[in-house]
């Protein structure tokens, strides 16, 4: 399948569903696909269930989508930030629901999903709230806990590079979880900082490679936001 | 370990000062270790660790070989550690994504890991993610992982609570992190050793200017003394 070089952010995200499950990657600031939030905020879709491990800070995308009521559900592992206040309002309002999850089972329920796993038996989170109401069995003398897959509709993920086979070069802690969420999803989309030619990325440096990418967008500093307008919604096809 | 072979309450005629403590939980770190510093106060024993002591910092969003705070001029935004604070990388530092960092836990590859604490039991019962206050956001991050996957998970904190209540009890009655994972206490007014192998009782490993006495009347615990 070839990779959809899109021109715009808003073109990169597509359709989407009301109801979607969407992975957003990023760690805190590091890794966030702002501009590709952006253009689901512009896109429209609501009832999402949000698969991320934190749940925006102050104004931006993410707090964004949480506060226009846009995200019926949050799958994440630390919502609470100081300055989280659209999520913090949203949930002691009730307005959204939060699947809590420890960072690490986040990540490899991700990864179970992407590798066509049924799920995994953990020691994380064992004799917790957390781990409440789920399967347990001792492994080699250690008890665990069953954590089961999480799948997505839609993967929005920042890279780097990318080169037109849609290979996926990350830079620094900012990889975070973009290389879990890309194998995840049904179409997955990267905005990166530069397209670069087929050929030009090392196939040793690869760390996603373009199977698992459906679409990218290069974002150029200024220019990010304007393909995330709604007033430019069907401008190109 | 040499900490160790001073027996308890000889050393110390007041509690630590934070960097006092610090320099205590650092000084027990072996040279060579991969180690994992919990948000908080665990993140100041970084400043006390030996320049040679070939320690390798890991954080949990996906670097081995942190190093300090940059220059201000110098600040990444994509260079950050689990606290979201900007940090540098060291020769021979790596970058991965978050399956393979916490597997590193999990997988029993970092040696030790500090943390943070609300409450400590004496079988090594670990509270450190929810107060259980009604209205609370929760947050739990990357502890679980951390406090079950490390070789050797000890705590960090202070021993009481600002309001005067003993950290290390009992039973936790907060939320828990993880069962039986932690295996030594380093507080301002002692060092202490729980955990699951230890038969019911906390052992004082060194006190800070208290004595046993007034250790054991300050947590309402009787506590075992010295190195079994």
């Amino acid at each position: 399948m070839t990779v959809q070089l899109a021109r715009t952010a808003l073109d990169a995200v597509g359709d989407v569903a009301d109801g979607s499950t969407v992975m957003i990657g990023g760690f805190g600031p590091a890794g966030q696909p702002v501009e590709l939030i952006e253009a689901l905020l512009a896109q429209g879709a609501g009832d999402l269930v949000v698969v991320s491990n934190n749940a925006g800070n102050g104004e931006d995308a993410l707090a964004r989508l949480i506060h226009l009521g846009r995200v019926r559900r949050i799958v994440c592992s630390f919502p609470r930030q100081v300055d989280s206040w659209h999520f913090d309002e949203a949930y002691r309002a009730g307005r959204i629901e939060l699947e809590l999850v420890p960072q690490g089972n986040l990540a490899e329920r991700i990864r179970a999903a992407g590798a066509g796993l049924g799920g995994f038996f953990t020691p994380t989170g064992f004799g917790t709230p957390l781990a409440e109401g789920k399967e347990t069995r001792v492994v080699d003398g250690v008890p665990m806990v069953f954590e089961s897959p999480i799948h997505a509709d839609l993967a929005l993920v920042k890279a780097f590079q990318a080169d037109g086979a849609g290979n996926l070069v990350y830079r620094k802690t900012a990889r975070n979880f973009g290389p879990v969420m890309a194998t995840a999803a049904r179409r997955t989309v990267a905005q990166v900082t530069e397209v670069v030619p087929v050929g030009a990325i090392d196939p040793e440096t690869v760390v996603t490679p373009g199977i698992y990418v459906d679409a990218v967008v290069e974002i150029d500093g200024a220019t990010t936001l304007a393909g995330a307008q709604p007033a430019q919604r069907g401008a190109a096809s | 370990m040499s900490a160790e072979t001073i027996a308890a309450g000889s050393r110390g005629t007041a509690p630590l000062s934070t960097a006092q403590l610090a320099a205590r939980v650092a000084a027990d770190i072996r040279p060579g270790s991969y180690v994992n510093l919990g948000i908080g106060l665990p993140t100041l024993v970084a400043d006390h660790l030996p320049a040679d002591s070939g320690i390798t910092l890991h954080t949990e969003n996906g670097l081995l070989g942190m190093g300090p705070s940059p220059r201000a001029d110098l600040v990444d935004p994509e260079l950050i550690n689990a606290g979201k604070v900007p940090v540098t990388e060291l020769a021979g530092a790596a970058y991965f994504h978050q399956a393979d960092s916490f597997a590193m836990m999990r997988g029993g590859h970092i040696d030790v890991c500090v943390l943070g604490a609300f409450q400590v039991s004496i079988s090594g019962d670990l509270a450190n993610w929810s107060t259980g206050s009604p209205g609370a956001v929760p947050a739990v991050g990357g502890a679980m992982d951390l406090a079950v996957g490390a070789k050797r998970s000890v705590v960090m904190m202070k021993l009481l609570t600002k309001d005067g209540r003993p950290k290390l009890v009992r039973e936790c009655t907060l939320p828990l992190t993880g069962v039986g994972c932690v295996s030594r206490i380093y507080s301002d007014v002692a060092v202490i050793d729980v955990g699951p192998a230890l038969d019911g009782e906390a052992r004082l490993v060194e006190a800070f200017g208290v004595s046993h006495g007034e250790l054991e009347e300050m947590l309402g615990l009787g506590l075992a003394s010295g190195q079994g």
